[in-house]
């Protein structure tokens, strides 16, 4: 097997050609939805036990992994010049040295997107310029989502009007709580119309929503208000992305593609921190989706810390040594 | 080479080996050959013959092992036999100390030991890595405190003395820790065949005995084939078998040691249900069957290897089973993201592939997915079959491989009836979010173990074992280590049988002793109706004295048939409530005491006894009632301490249809002190009485038709002991057997038994008024336990 060539698959088919337009509102698509949460654990807590990735591939896949990141920043001391630091390490994310070792220099890899506040997308959009990344900006009361509709409402098409091409919602978890689908639905649907061509990635705020049903029925609601992306959590939660969690949202995608046709993309955020996270999340995705949510086209991972993580251990893949964060620029 | 940029567009896994260089080089050193290990030391390996053992997975030989013959075993024998002397006088805490070392060392020799054994056997390393070796240090853990805890906690019990083990090669290691770790914790020593497919890791847990300074003797590991495990099973100096294996050996094994007095546990094979209710978590139920189908090749004598699922969602949940099979991956079983490794043999290979065979041209739909296998090796696509049915070869036989056969249910009444329709009962998953669904179906399955919305779970504090011919005995927790004990106070007195010779004919000499003014006919009591037997003779019954006491049934094998056919229908029995049995229990003492004055009079006429005796007998027969009427809602089961947020339940369960034959001697009260824990414990019953002194358990069944006992609960059945209880052994609704007639030989029951290996106790003739005649042994020899697994979370 090892030196082998490896199977290529078709890059075509890797596109998602074909946006999620949502459908009707159809509880019964979700109502009756049952999940065992030991079972749940038991698959979630065996998967990164059941495959391993080494050597080249390893490389590869933390160099996909590192495609995938939406690079963050949402604090409240975030500036103009913090979020243009953060843009430079999202289009250069790779030193020429590791590019070289890996033989990428042809083809440097750039992180998914750069994540901010709404105020922040101007110097982001700025930052950015030409270079392809998109501009991904939290809205509607990030990380609550209490704000009055309007408001939030007004908050996406302002993100959007300054250039985002990625908007990252919260979900009502009140609406959640009450089982109210329908205003839910109501709500994700205003957004995605607020949205226009940006994407609407709908935070579900797991970590809120406590009980695996609840997940699972927030996922396929906001999919069939037209969500783009269903990501797990704003990083504000006490509990942020898991691997049952994601297990649970990514069954959830799985269903409604099988459903509809219309492939959703996923995000884990909050809490993901090192490379083997990154592996782990991309093992969950092959092994439960397939190969197109490989990409980030439609899996994203929100992290701020985890790119350092990489880049260490692609250089200890260059070099054969262990290398050290300070020898990495920062983000 | 390969390019970190095709990596990018294929996002393949790659490989990812295990490093086995430390095991090679281990094996390097042993070269030589294995010898056996006897008395603390390995036998010369060149000495006598040896076979070769292979690596399925490449074929490849990995070592030559000694081959064990009848001389080795004997030493082995005599080896632990001197042990026992010692080892079995250590205090608790001493024996813990060992054990205790012998966890942690296999916990620092855990990933030798998993790659050792992933070559010897194939399964994959990420099993043998993440669930064989943990749970064989969990097994010592476990034990190590037993060990320390026996004198406390089983007062009044000693060790039986030289255990034969012989264990299987689907969980080697495993199947070792499940043996010896009780064996040595409850003060007994042994001397273990592992399979000769997979002896590797048995011999390195060997060399681990050797390294904690285990006293010689106490663990001796002989090598070899079936012979020589014949011959382990054979030695007169072995007290315990403990085997696990097939159904088929396990019936060998039981008529081997017939009569032989040694106790015995089997822990055989399955075909056990997988059910999914259609309120299951259908995603989570396709990772359960892939941990129960795919998990070791298939080679798993719990694996969940029957589908049953609800018409509704068969056929959506049978997409989602393929989908996921197409995400298997069968290969290297050294390489880390590896599924499913190789087929422990070729022969096991062909087998698999000729039932897949045979199911198919019975008419099943096969499907295998497109997956990559490997073009030499002992590989096995894994394999669904739809279309399948009961009468099907394969929803009947073990296929022992990755081959899952599946079938449709209408509702919870079906699913049962289907999951108990087969011969085995070793363990059941049950998938529904309905707890009160889940628990009922759960209660009704014939099956040692059962899962709710899991599979395959093991802990060292749980019992393993199962029902009907998968065996009896239990391993793990409170319940396996009685297999390794015996009742200290339990001294068998002397049979002083004499032999009853059952004339049918008139006497032209002796005249009926009369008990009433007025003739009395003892008739046969079967279904709850008092019956003439089936042959229409009756047989005198004599006194000491040599005087004809009366007239008993002459019952045969057509008696047995309709008490059994009787049983089978009062099955409500065993549901009713404990107080409910109890109750009439109570009753059944309230009108024996009633008619106290009868009873006594009928034993001196008949047996002979003084009326002092005979005055205790009846009397104690009354407080021996109430005692287990007392019991009957206090021999609780347990919920074990198995793994966080788990219930494991486990319940005592009635075997349902029992034999008892009956001592010759205490007429009223041996057959008082045998039937009362058995109706208490919820079991059904036909009773033997003694054949020489038959009339008062004939008279009894008066006190039975006046105290409420349904029709069928309690049948009995004069005649000549020795026939019945052939008929009884042989009988396969009659799920266990007691033997306390001193004429009926052990060997013959025992012998008969194997049929569909009912548990059988020889009790042997003892002291009917001792304090030792009653107690909780006899509640635990009517009942069989059911561990079942229940996960919560919200």
């Amino acid at each position: 097997m090892q030196g082998s060539a490896v199977a290529l698959a078709k890059p075509d088919t890797l596109r998602n050609s074909k946006r999620n337009a949502g459908t009707a509102l159809r509880p019964e698509a979700f109502e009756s939805i049952q999940i065992n949460l030991s079972a749940v654990e038991r698959r979630a807590a065996s998967l990164p036990t059941r495959r391993s990735v080494k050597k080249e591939y390893q490389a590869a896949w933390l160099v996909k992994a590192l495609t995938c990141i939406d690079l963050t920043t949402l604090a409240g001391d975030d500036t103009p010049s913090r979020v243009h630091r953060l843009c430079a390490k999202a289009m250069r994310p790779l030193s020429d040295e590791l590019l070289k070792g890996l033989g990428l220099e042809d083809d440097p890899p750039t992180v998914g997107a750069v994540c901010v506040y709404p105020t922040m997308v101007p110097a982001a959009v700025k930052a950015l310029k030409g270079s392809g990344i998109p501009v991904a900006s939290v809205a509607t009361g990030f990380p609550t989502g209490l704000t009055p509709l309007p408001q939030r409402l007004e908050e996406i098409r302002y993100a959007v009007g300054e250039g985002a091409g990625e908007i990252d919602i919260v979900i009502n978890r009140a609406l959640v709580f009450d089982q109210e689908w329908q205003a839910l639905y109501d709500e994700v649907a205003a957004m995605r119309e607020a949205c226009g061509e940006a994407h609407l990635k709908a935070i579900l705020a797991t970590g809120d929503l406590k009980t695996l049903r609840n997940v699972y029925k927030a996922s396929m609601v906001s999919m069939q208000a037209g969500a783009d992306f269903i990501k797990t959590s704003t990083g504000k939660e006490d509990v942020n992305a898991t691997l049952p969690v994601s297990l649970v949202m990514i069954r959830a995608l799985r269903d409604y593609v099988e459903e509809t046709g219309y492939r959703v993309g996923f995000k884990p955020a909050g809490g993901l921190k090192t490379a083997k996270d990154a592996m782990n999340w991309l093992i969950l995705m092959k092994e439960e989706l397939s190969r197109p949510w490989l990409e980030p086209d439609l899996f994203r991972i929100g992290a701020s810390s985890m790119l350092a993580d990489i880049e260490r251990q692609l250089e200890h893949f260059v070099t054969g040594r262990y290398s050290a964060t300070y020898r990495h620029p920062i983000a | 080479m390969v390019h970190v940029k095709d990596v990018l567009k294929s996002m393949d896994y790659g490989p990812s080996p295990e490093g086995n260089e430390h095991v090679t080089a281990w094996l390097e050193t042993h070269k030589s050959g294995f010898g056996h290990f006897i008395d603390g030391k390995f036998t010369d390996p060149t000495a006598n013959k040896s076979f070769k053992v292979t690596n399925p997975a490449d074929g490849k030989p990995l070592a030559r092992v000694a081959l064990g013959t009848a001389e080795d075993v004997d030493r082995a024998v005599s080896a632990a036999n001197r042990a026992f002397k010692s080892w079995s006088k250590l205090s608790g805490h001493e024996r813990a100390k060992y054990l205790y070392a012998i966890a942690r060392n296999i916990q620092k020799r855990d990933r030798f030991l998993a790659v050792l054994e992933t070559m010897d056997n194939g399964k994959p390393i990420r099993e043998t890595r993440d669930i064989d070796i943990p749970l064989v240090a969990r097994h010592f853990y476990h034990h190590a405190g037993w060990a320390e805890l026996l004198e406390s906690e089983f007062p009044g019990y000693r060790p039986v003395g030289v255990c034969g083990q012989v264990i299987p090669w689907n969980f080697p290691l495993l199947m070792l820790a499940w043996k010896i770790a009780p064996a040595l914790a409850a003060g007994n020593t042994v001397v273990l065949k592992p399979a000769e497919q997979t002896p590797l890791t048995a011999l390195a847990f060997a060399e681990i005995c050797r390294e904690v300074g285990l006293p010689a003797g106490v663990v001796n590991i002989v090598t070899g084939e079936g012979e020589t495990g014949a011959a382990l099973v054979a030695h007169e100096d072995v007290a315990k078998i403990a085997f696990t294996g097939s159904t088929d050996v396990g019936k060998v094994i039981r008529k081997a040691t017939a009569g032989s007095g040694k106790k015995l546990s089997l822990e055989l094979g399955g075909k056990s249900p997988f059910i999914v209710f259609d309120d299951a978590d259908l995603d989570s139920a396709v990772e359960g069957l892939v941990d129960a189908i795919w998990l070791n090749q298939g080679e798993v004598c719990c694996a969940g290897s029957r589908l049953l699922v609800q018409e509704g969602i068969a056929e959506k949940l049978y997409a989602k089973v393929r989908q996921r099979m197409e995400k298997l991956r069968v290969g290297s079983p050294l390489d880390k993201s590896t599924d499913i490794g190789a087929v422990v043999s070729t022969e096991q290979l062909e087998r698999i592939s000729s039932l897949v065979a045979k199911g198919k041209a019975e008419g099943a739909e096969v499907f295998q997915p497109s997956i990559d296998i490997p073009g030499t090796g002992t590989f096995f696509a894994p394999t669904l079959m739809t279309g399948v049915e009961p009468a099907s070869t394969v929803a009947v036989v073990e296929i022992f491989g990755p081959v899952l056969v599946a079938m449709t249910f209408r509702t919870p009444d079906e699913a049962v009836t289907l999951a108990n329709n087969t011969r085995f009962g070793l363990a059941a998953s049950v998938w529904s979010e309905n707890i009160s669904r889940s628990l009922d179906v759960a209660a009704r399955l014939k099956a040692g173990v059962i899962w709710i919305n899991a599979t395959n779970l093991f802990d060292a504090a749980a019992g393993f074992g199962g029902y009907r011919e998968s065996g009896y005995g239990r391993e793990g927790g409170r319940e396996g280590l009685f297999e390794y004990l015996v009742l200290d106070s339990v001294r068998q007195k002397a049979a002083d049988h004499v032999k009853a010779s059952l004339v049918a004919a008139p006497s032209s000499t002796s005249q009926v002793i009369a008990v009433d003014a007025v003739d009395r006919t003892a008739k046969l009591y079967v279904g709850g109706k008092q019956a003439r037997p089936d042959s229409g003779y009756s047989y005198a019954v004599t006194t000491p004295a040599g005087k004809q006491a009366g007239l008993a049934g002459l019952g045969n094998r057509k008696d047995i048939r309709n008490a059994v056919e009787a049983a089978t229908k009062a099955e409500s029995w065993g549901a009713a409530t404990a107080h409910n049995r109890a109750q009439i229990l109570y009753y059944l003492a309230e009108n024996l005491s009633a008619r106290a004055d009868e009873f006594e009079a009928r034993l001196r006429s008949m047996s002979g006894a003084s009326k002092r005796d005979a005055a205790e007998e009846v009397e104690t027969a009354i407080r021996r009632t109430f005692f287990y009427a007392g019991f009957a809602d206090k021999h609780d089961g347990a919920v074990h301490s198995t793994k966080s947020r788990h219930v494991t339940l486990a319940m005592n369960e009635p075997f349902g249809i029992m034999g008892v034959l009956c001592p010759e001697e205490a007429p009223l009260l041996g057959f008082v002190s045998l039937i009362m824990p058995a109706l208490a414990t919820g079991n059904r019953i036909v009773a033997v009485p003694s054949s020489r002194y038959p009339l008062a358990a004939t008279d009894f069944y008066q006190i039975v038709d006046t105290s409420d006992v349904p029709a069928g609960v309690l049948s009995i059945v004069t005649g000549n002991a020795v026939e019945l209880a052939k008929t009884l052994a042989d009988h396969d609704e009659v799920a266990a057997l007691w033997n306390f007639n001193s004429g009926v030989d052990a060997a013959l029951v025992d012998k008969a038994s194997a049929g569909n290996l009912k548990p059988v106790w020889n009790g042997g003739s003892r002291d009917w008024q001792a304090e030792d005649a009653q107690g909780r042994e006899f509640l635990r020899r009517s009942t069989q336990v059911k561990n079942i697994w229940v996960p919560y979370g919200e």
